[in-house]
């Protein structure tokens, strides 16, 4: 349900009692509802978090979508087509879940084309080559799994979910990756050499994208404490790479990082750092298409309005005829 | 909401429940803009209904949603606590009575 009255009103009972009962709602692992009082800073919180992932699925969109056109077969084509409506569609749950938290959506909107909000870093890579379509399902969407599998029991009702809707269509995303390239892997030098390529310009920016690291990540420790986050950035960094490396070999693709092996001690692989300053950079606006993925995203939001506004003036009639037969 | 405080678009928020097959009640499964009930709908069948997940959707206007209050620890559902007598397990019968 979404209303917006759990914002607007007071609380009954003085703040005490209403925080205690927060805190025993999240200590005993149950659900924090849209309009159950909450503490200033964890609706902050969560509409940050949540506002700045519909973000990236949205700007998700443009590095597939600029290959629907150029995909190689039909069947291609139709799967990059339903994945790249998938990516709407989770921007949409998404910002659903943002407006029970009191959010407004065209704000929301607005904050995205001004770059007054943010979203993944990983979005302001180009795409290069088809096998480009197929590395981001393999590393992107498989990284978003491992990032939002966990999500599904955050204590935000509406967002966990929304993560439950978004994570069963995610397997679908990396499936599709992963077969094109097991296709392309089949086929010349040429092609193999294509999805090595990718390979190689992906694997740091997909690791970027589980965050700074822990010692660097100061809202973690909070989110975590509020349970609406359940793993810390390095924990699911190093589950990506342990469930990548072995489809890697399975591949026949290189990751490439010298420093990647496993430890037998530790059960998981060692690999190297992330170029932190470029993640910094990227975040900061000057990755390789930030300001082209913004403009694209406020370019298309500026060409629709004559779409929205015809819909507003065709909806007023309609309304308008019915009223008029109601009375005749 | 939506009418005391219209957005850029001014489209109202709707609720969507679905259906996921028959012998199954609707539920609720998110929100969206719509202009009318005929665009809700339709937007309700792309986004919620991608992969065969309903039969049957139903869309209305948020603000045409009555709510109880806001916490679901509210007073409001204390009458339904303190009628035990309204649980089978309530009553005591001899474990030798069958059927029962």
């Amino acid at each position: 349900m979404t209303t917006k009255h759990a914002a607007e009103t007071p609380p009954p009972d003085g703040p005490d009692g209403l925080q205690e009962h927060f805190d025993t709602t999240i200590a005993r692992d149950q659900r924090v509802e849209p309009r159950d009082w909450m503490p200033d800073g964890y609706r902050r919180t969560l509409v940050r978090q949540i506002a700045q992932h519909a973000h990236s699925e949205i700007i998700g969109m443009q590095p597939e979508g600029e290959w629907i056109t150029r995909a190689p077969s039909l069947r291609r084509k139709a799967i990059l087509f339903a994945k790249v409506q998938d990516e709407a569609g989770h921007g949409l749950y998404l910002y659903s879940a943002a407006e029970t938290l009191g959010a407004d959506r065209d704000d929301l909107t607005e904050r995205l084309i001004e770059g007054r909000q943010k979203y993944s870093s990983i979005f302001n890579y180009p795409t290069l080559s088809f096998a480009d379509i197929g590395v981001i399902g393999w590393f992107v969407d498989g990284a978003a799994i491992c990032n939002q599998v966990p999500l599904c029991r955050s204590s935000y009702g509406p967002y966990a979910r929304a993560m439950v809707r978004i994570c069963k269509e995610e397997s679908f995303h990396q499936r599709q990756g992963y077969e094109l390239l097991m296709t392309m892997m089949r086929g010349t030098p040429a092609q193999r050499g294509m999805v090595q390529d990718a390979v190689d310009r992906w694997w740091w920016p997909s690791l970027m994208m589980f965050g700074p690291p822990d010692d660097a990540s100061p809202n973690s420790a909070r989110s975590m404490a509020w349970k609406i986050k359940r793993h810390s950035n390095d924990e699911l960094r190093r589950r990506f790479v342990d469930m990548t490396v072995p489809q890697a070999e399975k591949l026949g693709v290189t990751l490439p990082d010298p420093e990647l092996r496993w430890n037998e001690e530790t059960g998981h692989h060692d690999f190297g750092t992330p170029d932190w300053d470029e993640l910094t950079r990227v975040i900061k606006g000057e990755g390789p298409c930030n300001a082209q993925r913004v403009q694209r995203r406020r370019t298309a939001h500026e060409e629709g309005a004559w779409v929205r506004e015809a819909a507003t003036a065709h909806a007023a009639r309609q309304a308008a005829r019915a009223e008029k037969g109601a009375v005749a | 909401m939506t009418p005391e405080q219209p957005g850029r678009q001014g489209w109202p928020l709707y609720e969507v429940f679905v259906r996921g097959k028959r012998g199954l009640n609707h539920v609720h499964v998110g929100s969206l803009h719509a202009a009318d009930d005929a665009m809700a709908l339709t937007h309700a069948r792309d986004l919620y209904t991608r992969r065969n997940e309903g039969v049957s959707i139903w869309v209305v206007r948020s603000e045409h949603i009555a709510a109880s209050t806001r916490d679901e620890k509210d007073p409001f559902f204390a009458p339904s606590a303190d009628k035990v007598y309204r649980h089978p397990t309530f009553y005591d019968i001899p474990d030798d009575v069958p059927h029962i």
